[in-house]
């Protein structure tokens, strides 16, 4: 049997929907991503769309999207979105949460966005106990603008704008806002996940599920934060970035749950 | 019921007024001299009779956010301040504009610049007219004389708003938040149900019917230069169509005019008293009074100037409006100022002796 023949035979006789094993969310569509190739957000992008759809949310979510990479969101999953202001992500979801109870409302930032220019909004909203999920994506850069320093960026990780690497007495220390949520009493479930293979990538859909279903069953403010990978931004190969996230990110932001009420 | 006469402060009517015209949702931070519109809300409680939800946000930049993030989704949400607060929310509103979403913002203002002071200005009128934040955008503003217009202008606004997706602000000041006078609130207006909000607001994101409808996005971005220049001119043409139809404006002692005096809220209260005594004193003067400061009573000023010898524009401030009179008018007569500022507000006879300048 030729090469040609054996994969005609597999298409026509495999390829059946009985013998499915895995097949891309509905609610995710076929919009080409802008995203860099190794990049975290696609991945949680895909997450997203899954549980909304296990949970038969599609008409019942608001998503609002953030200013950075992942600004377009709404270009991929098909559900109702707002693009809100730089670091104001939080505010529009409290006040569509307090005016739409029954709706599954979250927001997706990045870590300038969602720990720096809007520090204030995102703890605020936390400490309320907004019933919303707060979806974190931190690799430790600014994408979007082209790789400048992040609230979360390492001592000595090098960027544009600390280009010798950061020094805390230029630049201060990296922000744990994840560890700072989980002290406050508005908070119901604070974890931190990752998405760089299978094993976490399943833990991590385990921990939007049960912060979305929290979310809707009015326990309190959720938030995960994704520990991610900038493959452009940091200047190395999606499989070293990978590595080195492992190895750099993971020692510095603990993976796991903070707080679980 | 509905016809009960009360006395309330402006602040308090706006707060009642809320209320009562089916108004979802009020996001606000404290600052003089507007803080009782949140006191008010609080004290009645709207979450347990008609269900609106009442919230003091972290700041004004929450706020308007709140603000951006209700009105997204068709809600008809409202938030007030005063000046350094509205200062703040610039950014918000101008993402208000560019995503067309409906809202309602009440400045009270006080004067400036930056902490200024708590007592009553009108020197926001550039800020609140010109956009004030980032990009070609107008806001609509009115500008009530009386705690009854504070009170008749909230569902004004809010019908301005959904009318044409767009902000609207009710430019108010010290004097009128904080006086008291008789008010008869509006009658109860109900919320407006699930399936009201989907048929009024096909836009909005809030999932309703999404299956049918396909999704809704609220964005003011565009990356495509040119379909950013066709949304722009979108929004001008929504512009140009406000202009036309919603121009709002009072005239008083006009028929037999020499003068007239050009003022607004509660500068045009205390030139009402100023035109009193002049006529008293045999200046044939009146009052021109605009309540839409955006869309601006333009053309109505231009006619009005060919009957005159002068104009003359009173404010709280160091001369604001008195540059669109002076466009409408292309110099036909002459136009003073008079204004005071740093939150002091004219005296009628001040005003009396700048009239007596004109010739």
């Amino acid at each position: 049997m030729t090469m040609s023949q054996e994969t005609t035979n597999m298409s026509e006789d495999i390829i059946c929907q009985e013998n499915l094993v895995y097949q891309k969310p509905s609610l995710l569509n076929d919009s080409p991503m802008h995203y860099c190739p190794g990049c975290s957000h696609g991945v949680i992008h895909k997450l997203i769309a899954e549980v909304i759809e296990e949970m038969g949310m599609e008409e019942k979510t608001i998503g609002i999207s953030p200013v950075g990479c992942a600004v377009f969101a709404y270009r991929y999953i098909d559900i109702d979105w707002q693009e809100a202001a730089h670091g104001r992500a939080p505010a529009l979801a409290s006040a569509c949460k307090r005016l739409w109870p029954d709706r599954l409302v979250f927001s997706y930032q990045g870590d300038g966005d969602f720990a720096c220019i809007g520090t204030a909004e995102s703890i605020h909203a936390l400490n309320r106990g907004e019933n919303i999920t707060m979806i974190f994506v931190n690799n430790a850069i600014y994408g979007m603008t082209g790789g400048q320093m992040a609230p979360t960026t390492l001592v000595g990780m090098k960027t544009a704008t600390c280009p010798y690497g950061r020094d805390p007495l230029i630049h201060g220390f990296p922000l744990k806002i994840t560890e700072l949520a989980a002290q406050l009493e508005g908070t119901a479930y604070v974890t931190r996940q990752s998405v760089h293979n299978p094993a976490a990538i399943r833990k991590a859909k385990k921990a939007l599920r049960h912060a979305f279903e929290n979310s809707m069953q009015g326990k309190g403010s959720n938030l995960i934060e994704f520990v991610a990978t900038c493959s452009s931004g940091w200047k190395m190969s999606p499989v070293k970035a990978n590595e080195w996230m492992e190895e750099h990110m993971f020692d510095f932001y603990h993976v796991g749950d903070l707080k679980d009420k | 019921m509905n016809e009960e006469v009360l006395l309330l402060k402006g602040n308090e009517a706006i707060a009642h007024a809320a209320v009562r015209c089916g108004c979802d949702g009020y996001f606000g931070y404290p600052i003089t001299p507007q803080s009782e519109v949140l006191e008010t809300l609080a004290e009645i409680e709207p979450w347990k009779t008609t269900g609106m939800i009442v919230l003091q946000a972290e700041s004004e930049v929450a706020s308007i956010n709140m603000l951006y993030g209700g009105g997204g989704t068709g809600k008809r949400v409202m938030t007030s301040s005063s000046s350094p607060g509205i200062a703040l929310m610039q950014e918000g509103i101008s993402y208000m504009a560019g995503a067309e979403i409906p809202g309602l913002i009440v400045n009270v203002q006080r004067g400036g610049p930056g902490l200024g002071t708590i007592q009553p200005s009108q020197s926001d009128y550039n800020q609140a007219t010109r956009g004030g934040g980032n990009g070609d955008y107008e806001v609509i503003v009115l500008a009530p004389a009386s705690v009854q217009e504070m009170a008749d202008f909230v569902d004004l606004a809010f019908e301005l708003a959904f009318k044409y997706r767009n902000p609207a602000i009710i430019l108010s000041d010290g004097v009128i938040g904080q006086m008291m006078e008789k008010v008869v609130l509006p009658p109860m207006k109900p919320r407006r149900t699930e399936e009201e909000i989907a048929k009024e607001c096909p836009w909005a994101a809030n999932g309703h019917g999404l299956k049918q409808r396909g999704v809704n996005v609220i964005t003011s971005l565009e990356l495509d230069p040119a379909k950013m220049e066709e949304k722009n001119h979108k929004l001008q043409e929504k512009y140009r169509q406000i202009k036309e139809n919603e121009v709002r404006y009072e005239t008083k002692d006009l028929e037999d005019a020499e003068l007239a005096i050009v003022a607004f809220g509660s500068a045009a209260r205390i030139s009402q008293k100023a035109i009193e005594i002049a006529r008293e004193q045999g200046i044939k003067v009146g009052l021109f009074r605009p309540i839409t400061l955006w869309p601006f009573p333009q053309e109505e000023i231009a006619e009005l100037s060919k009957k005159l010898k002068g104009i003359l524009v009173v404010e709280i401030n160091a001369g604001q409006m008195v540059y669109d009179v002076r466009y409408a008018v292309e110099g036909r007569v002459p136009v003073k100022h008079y204004g005071r500022l740093g939150g002091i507000v004219p005296d009628p006879d001040e005003i009396i002796e700048v009239l007596k300048q004109f010739d």
